[in-house]
């Protein structure tokens, strides 16, 4: 039975085998490395400043683990009788704000570069709604709503009785997902249509607010063509775990191509067409694209 | 440190014990009896919060819904921030405070009984509305603890009495400040000048200044919430001029504060229980009073680090950014000297010293993680994944709640003359140190690994973690029953416990120059201090 099995794999914590070919990353530990120099830039701060917790882990948890070993009272430790140490006190204050400096100059040089949306190669507004993201391209007259994949939303209903693990992509497959050049530099301007979301494609290291009434940006340059899944950040009601982000980078040419259909047949949004979306998803390109999310 | 010459004299006047029946409790204006309230209604919100984790660890089990639909399961994440946040922890350290605070400086009494009185019972009915949310249509309370705007509003009939319940919870915290504060600055014994007092009675005083200072701008907060929804005001609407932003600037100037309000009496909790089974004084008493101090200053200026990604200037996150950095510096300083202290000392592994070393080891984890939130680059991609999750509960449960279980190992003996059970409590401690771990390690990989926080269900890849977390959790839910039947097994009965209680020859302050259990008024005469 599947959960006597999930359950075994488990208390297996740490074995190194995957309960079943659909989980992508199973036992995954660490922040992947994304497809944008953005994202391999908080990499490398993320990685920076875990090795020095982990040294400064090493040295504090080794004094009192030392302390707890060789100074048992069972052992016949006679206490010492000090109780401070200037020169002590001025070295464990002065060390930390040296290491935070150190840390706070790189993250400080990528935040400034996090912050630069100018030049900006192509705009699309994105906007939230309960529960599904509605992309604009911004002068191209293509827009479109991209809500869960029916398949991952017939599954998801309470007591479907559907595995999840027969779902490709589970709860991270749209109808229609964004698409975007490669190697292009996309702005991407939030806002949201009735509470607060967050915009969050991992690969891409960037999250950010989509709030009513403002209008937030962000930007990424994606190196790799791919098909780049995110979620929904901010807890904004029912379905919040149900309005996945997906982005495909394309080629140029594909892209172009991709646009130029839009554009043909897109004026109804609830008419997309059928090359819009992965040719994995064709069941689920038929669907409306303003379908909502099942109440 | 504090010495107590005379204590003993409590017999020369007509001495009138605790009054019969519930009369003793409903009218209560003494501070043991209104400590033992608070910490027997902080455990009984402990376990109401717990069940409700339960029920999320249960969902989480597998992807896929199983058992909760997804608006119950948004309303039990809230619940249980709430209930923990101020029903759980909260007045567990509001009635350490009533319990130890009188009797570690020498006073006969809290300062304003009567209040304290109010200010307890105002509790049950704030958290009877609380509870009571999840009976109204629309059920209770989805949007998160933050309650932030506009998603807050969408909430049915409920949403008045989650407003009022805050109301009354902050009232009475602002009481309960009030109180300490009034106390200890009026009451100390002769003698005990201020950086005389124990360490637990320092990191209050400083705790209950922030209490004060924040709790109003809560109170502020919701008050904005319900004229928006019922009086047509739109200080958080757009659409009428309003910034749903503003609300997450003012509930975090609360929020932060608030957070070390959860762990500051946790420090000095751990600051008293060191030195006893250290057999060896705190090291560096002033610099942790002036830590304490540099923390709940700096804990005023670095709210917006809760919010990077609501789209601030570069300079705002900068400051965040680098004022939260900063606070590395006291709680480092902290780190150090309660390790200086066990050096050279002479150490015992009683329960409460097995609880305040868990604490030091995981809290300081949670420290870290911390630290790597505070990097704005990597909090966007941290911010609202379950590293978050993982971070927080790092530091409240085997920070926060680990410490006043060390507290209630340590003083228990003292409230009610009877040792514990100590095997079961060392059980009771290495099942829940194991589980928490079990429980909240591996949340750290799922939020890296891209899972988002309050989510009721999830992609496949997050599976297995998610299970691990779960058995840590159901063990860690499992194993507090242990502590409740200790607790209430010590009130009933045991060993009696000597006055000193540890063996220690180290445990010093007043409260161990009286019996074990300590007369029902005690200090009426004031003991002199050196």
């Amino acid at each position: 039975m599947k959960i006597v099995k999930h359950a075994a794999a488990g208390l297996l914590a740490g074995a190194a085998f995957l309960p079943t070919g659909a989980a992508l990353a199973a036992w995954e530990v660490n922040l992947p490395v994304g497809v944008t120099e953005l994202s391999r830039e908080i990499h490398g701060l993320h990685m920076l400043i875990f090795w020095i917790c982990v040294l400064i882990a090493a040295a504090v948890f080794g004094a009192m683990i030392y302390s707890i070993v060789k100074f048992r009272h069972s052992q016949g430790a006679v206490p010492a009788n000090f109780d401070h140490s200037t020169k002590a006190e001025i070295i464990w204050t002065a060390i930390p704000v040296l290491i935070l400096v150190g840390m706070a100059i790189p993250a400080a040089a990528t935040l400034v570069k996090i912050e630069d949306t100018r030049d900006s190669d192509l705009s699309i507004k994105v906007t939230g709604y309960q529960w599904k993201w509605h992309y604009e391209y911004l002068g191209q007259d293509v827009k479109f709503f991209s809500t869960l994949a029916r398949k991952s939303d017939a599954a998801r209903q309470v007591g479907s009785g559907i595995d999840p693990y027969t779902v490709e992509n589970y709860l991270l497959e749209v109808d229609q997902p964004l698409v975007v050049p490669v190697g292009a530099k996309v702005r991407v301007l939030l806002t949201a249509a009735d509470v607060i979301h967050a915009w969050w494609v991992p690969a891409f290291g960037m999250k950010k607010d989509a709030i009513p009434g403002f209008v937030n940006e962000l930007w990424f340059r994606a190196d790799t063509p791919g098909t780049y899944r995110g979620q929904c950040a901010e807890l904004c009601g029912r379905d919040h775990g149900f309005m996945p982000v997906v982005v495909e980078v394309k080629s140029k040419e594909e892209y172009e191509s991709w646009l130029a259909d839009r554009k043909g047949g897109s004026k109804p949004a609830s008419a997309p067409a059928p090359e819009a979306a992965a040719p994995a998803e064709q069941t689920e390109n038929a669907e409306p694209a303003t379908a909502t999310a099942a109440e | 440190m504090a010495h107590a010459h005379d204590h003993a004299a409590h017999d020369h006047h007509d001495d009138h014990g605790p009054a019969k029946g519930w009369r003793r409790w409903v009218f209560a204006t003494n501070h043991k009896d209104i400590g033992t309230l608070y910490l027997l209604f902080s455990l009984v919100m402990f376990f109401v919060g717990g069940a409700m984790a339960m029920v999320i660890r249960a969902e989480l089990f597998q992807p896929g819904m199983q058992l909760v639909d997804p608006m119950f399961f948004n309303q039990m994440t809230t619940m249980h921030a709430l209930i923990m946040i101020f029903g759980a922890v909260m007045p567990a350290f509001v009635g350490l405070a009533n319990w130890m605070i009188p009797l570690m400086v020498g006073a006969p009494d809290m300062a304003l009984p009567r209040m304290n009185n109010f200010s307890f019972w105002i509790l049950p009915f704030a958290f009877s509305l609380l509870l009571g949310t999840l009976l109204t249509s629309g059920g209770g309370p989805a949007g998160g603890w933050t309650m932030y705007p506009p998603l807050v509003q969408q909430m049915g009939h409920g949403f008045p009495m989650l407003i009022f319940a805050v109301h009354l919870a902050g009232a009475s915290s602002i009481m309960g400040a009030i109180n300490v504060i009034v106390t200890i600055m009026n009451m100390r014994a002769p003698g005990m000048s201020l950086l005389k007092m124990p360490i637990f009675v320092w990191t209050w005083l400083i705790t209950a200044y922030l209490l004060i200072a924040v709790m109003p701008v809560l109170a502020g907060a919701v008050t904005m919430l319900l004229t928006d929804h019922y009086f047509g005001t739109t200080f958080f609407e757009a659409a009428g001029g309003g910034d749903p932003v503003m609300f997450q600037h003012i509930f975090w100037f609360f929020g932060h504060p608030e957070v070390y309000i959860m762990i500051l009496p946790a420090f000095g909790i751990v600051s008293e229980i060191i030195p006893t089974f250290s057999r060896k004084p705190l090291f560096g008493y002033d610099a942790m009073v002036y830590a304490t101090a540099s923390i709940a200053f700096l804990s005023f200026i670095v709210w917006a680090h809760h919010m990077f990604t609501v789209g601030m200037p570069l300079a705002g996150q900068m400051f965040f950014m680098l004022a939260t950095m900063l606070i590395a510096v006291p709680t480092g300083v902290k780190v150090f000297n309660w390790t200086a202290t066990m050096f050279k000392g002479s150490l015992s592994f009683e329960p409460p010293m097995l609880f305040a070393l868990s604490f030091l080891f995981l809290f300081t984890l949670g420290g870290f993680s911390g630290l790597m939130l505070a990097i704005v680059p990597a909090d966007f991609q941290y911010h609202d994944t379950y590293f978050v999750v993982a971070h927080f509960h790092y530091v409240l449960v085997p920070g926060a709640v680990f410490s006043i279980m060390a507290a209630a190992y340590y003083w228990l003996p003292k409230w009610t003359g009877h040792m514990y059970n100590m095997t079961l409590a060392k059980w009771h401690f290495w099942l829940s140190t194991i589980f928490v771990n079990v429980l909240f390690f591996p949340q750290h990989f799922l939020g890296l690994a891209g899972m988002p926080r309050r989510i009721p269900d999830y992609s496949t890849q997050f599976a297995d973690w998610n299970m691990v977390s779960s058995i840590g959790g159901f063990g860690f839910g499992l194993s507090q029953l242990l502590f409740a039947y200790l607790i209430f097994a010590t009130v009933r009965g045991g060993e009696k416990a000597t006055d000193k209680v540890w063996d220690s020859g180290r445990p010093h302050g007043l409260e161990w120059t009286l019996s074990s259990p300590p007369p029902y008024h005690s200090f009426e005469v004031a003991p002199e201090v050196k």
